[in-house]
């Protein structure tokens, strides 16, 4: 059985990754996770220097799902390249490097420091909802999403993986954006944006007012924007969006994505993500699925 | 070793007083690493209710494989607990952050509500002459007999029908408590006034902290609190209390 898959020419052991923040650098989940079963481990977004993130309470429950505004806490460029990526490098995985940054400069040096390190592919955050600057305001004009996609690529070494928010109005659109400015693969979706109200202390929940909606609940908005996506551009896709089982993970690949993300399951079972590598080998086995290829984009 | 996430077996389950509960679990794999001053993550049966609530240890049991959570009901997620009883099964992970350092000198323990069970834990892990200093909203004393096991216990309540009238520090100024080191668990307010007290006597002082989680082992970076330096992991003025804490030497966190 092949469970191998490529995101433009950068070939995964499985389709089965870690969504960007919910897995640190993956050190942490270490302690439990055999990392080397994985396809790749994405790691939290990185800036060009230390970010503080948002003050606290950062994340709030919801039905079904979750709410976060950690305002893209980071340790800077430096420390990443000397302590987090060594630590990957130790496994056999691919390393995705999520990018954020408040303006183009900004990301455009972080992607040039990342070009002579181990980093296989990089993943651009133009869709966090939590920070003022940056993130989600590249993410909703698609002028300014072929514009950052075109000037990260004119920089970045290692493929690059445009990462799409679902707080617009046609998904298929900002796909197509990210394509024109010389995207090599989309990664959707985002969290949605969401706000929670404590009826008892009559406050907000989320020091930040509104955060990211994740979790089980968003499952559908995102299968439903990775189809869409699937049949607007010809990248490879991968989907995330409340993937918490290997039959949420095939519900993705047969929409149309080539690997998917598991993030917000991470922390409520840690072992999601080897979890899904094995039930994705159980449903091959199961319906003799030779090639995990034959499962992309097979729901048309 | 590290935490593991496992399915533990409820023992037994009281109410102590109003709204809080003491849970015993088997839990070998966790006690076997247990301290005090660690937590665990319990996990709810609703699957519409996603994330993990932390708990302090109250009790540790290694021999037995036992550990005791005693907690407040302050949502729907407690509340499912609160409904377990002997046998029930659930999930928990574990030992999270790390706990207090157990220091060879006279120590004050000082507990705040639902801060108190944490303390008791670290009552019966200390070696050496202890006291403790409980505030209570009330006269429902709940685990105060369990401390006099250990050493002489002071009371405040807020509305005075027992012990001291007022916080934790009016109890400690009223009974002329002493001591070296002080260990404190509770609301923040209560926190902010004893690491000024330590300040202002010069003791040394650990408090442990709490805060919305997700994960539980430091990835997700919700929990987190402001350090006084540049936190080594962070990089920024940022800890996170279910790694780094939720035990804190008191002068390097600002609350």
């Amino acid at each position: 059985m092949d469970t191998r898959v490529t995101i433009a020419g950068v070939e995964l052991k499985n389709p089965v990754m870690t969504a960007s923040g919910t897995f640190g650098s993956g050190a942490e989940y270490g302690e439990m996770v055999d990392l080397n079963r994985l396809g790749a481990v994405v790691t939290k977004g990185v800036a060009n220097v230390p970010w503080p993130g948002n003050p606290t309470p950062r994340i709030a429950e919801v039905y079904g799902g979750m709410l976060n505004a950690i305002g893209l806490q980071n340790p800077g460029i430096d420390v990443f390249v000397e302590r987090d990526i060594p630590f990957l490098k130790q496994y056999d995985t691919k390393i995705i490097v999520n990018v954020c940054g408040k303006t183009t400069e900004d990301y455009v040096e972080v992607v040039e420091r990342l070009g002579d390190t181990a980093a296989d592919l990089l993943e651009i955050n133009i869709s966090c909802p939590n920070v003022k600057e940056g993130g989600i305001a590249f993410g909703q004009d698609p002028k300014a999403v072929e514009a950052i996609t075109r000037e990260v690529k004119r920089h970045a070494k290692q493929p690059v993986i445009m990462k799409l928010s679902p707080n617009v109005t046609d998904i298929t659109v900002m796909a197509k954006a990210a394509e024109a400015g010389g995207a090599d693969a989309l990664s959707l979706i985002n969290t949605l944006t969401g706000m929670k109200i404590d009826i008892h202390r009559r406050t907000f929940a989320l020091a930040n007012k509104t955060g990211g909606f994740s979790g089980p609940a968003v499952k559908p908005v995102a299968v439903r924007m990775v189809y869409q996506a699937a049949n607007a551009v010809r990248l490879p896709i991968i989907g995330m969006g409340g993937i918490s089982t290997a039959e949420d993970a095939i519900e993705f690949l047969l929409a149309g994505a080539t690997a998917v993300s598991v993030g917000t399951a991470n922390f409520f079972n840690p072992y999601a993500t080897t979890e899904i590598v094995d039930g994705i080998e159980a449903y091959m086995e199961r319906y003799g699925v030779e090639d995990v290829k034959e499962l992309i984009g097979a729901v048309k | 070793m590290a935490q593991v996430k496992i399915e533990a077996v409820v023992k037994s389950q009281e109410m102590l007083a109003d709204g809080v509960y003491s849970m015993v679990l088997s839990a070998p794999e966790i006690a076997r690493q247990a301290k005090a001053g660690q937590f665990v993550s319990v996990y709810t049966k609703d699957s519409s209710r996603l994330l993990p609530r932390p708990i302090s240890l109250c009790g540790i049991d290694k021999e037995k494989g036992e550990l005791r959570l005693v907690y407040r009901v302050a949502g729907a997620g407690t509340e499912e607990f609160s409904r377990y009883e002997a046998g029930e099964k659930v999930q928990v992970m574990g030992p999270l952050g790390n706990g207090f350092p157990l220091k060879e000198k006279k120590a004050i323990l000082i507990g705040g509500g639902i801060g108190i069970p944490p303390m008791l834990g670290l009552m019966k892990a200390l070696d050496c002459e202890r006291t403790a200093v409980l505030g209570y909203r009330d006269s429902q004393l709940f685990l105060k007999d369990e401390f006099e096991a250990f050493g002489p216990v002071s009371v405040a309540t807020e509305d005075g029908s027992a012990g001291t009238k007022g916080n934790v520090l009016d109890a400690i100024r009223a009974n002329g408590v002493e001591g070296a080191v002080i260990y404190a668990c509770g609301p923040t307010p209560m926190l902010r006034a004893i690491k000024a007290y330590a300040a202002e006597n010069g003791i040394e002082c650990y408090i442990s902290l709490e805060e919305r989680m997700a994960c539980g082992i430091g990835a997700c970076l919700a929990c987190v609190c402001q350090s006084k330096e540049v936190d080594h992991h962070s990089n920024v003025h940022n800890k996170r209390i279910c790694k780094d804490g939720p035990v804190f030497a008191a002068e390097e966190v600002e609350i």
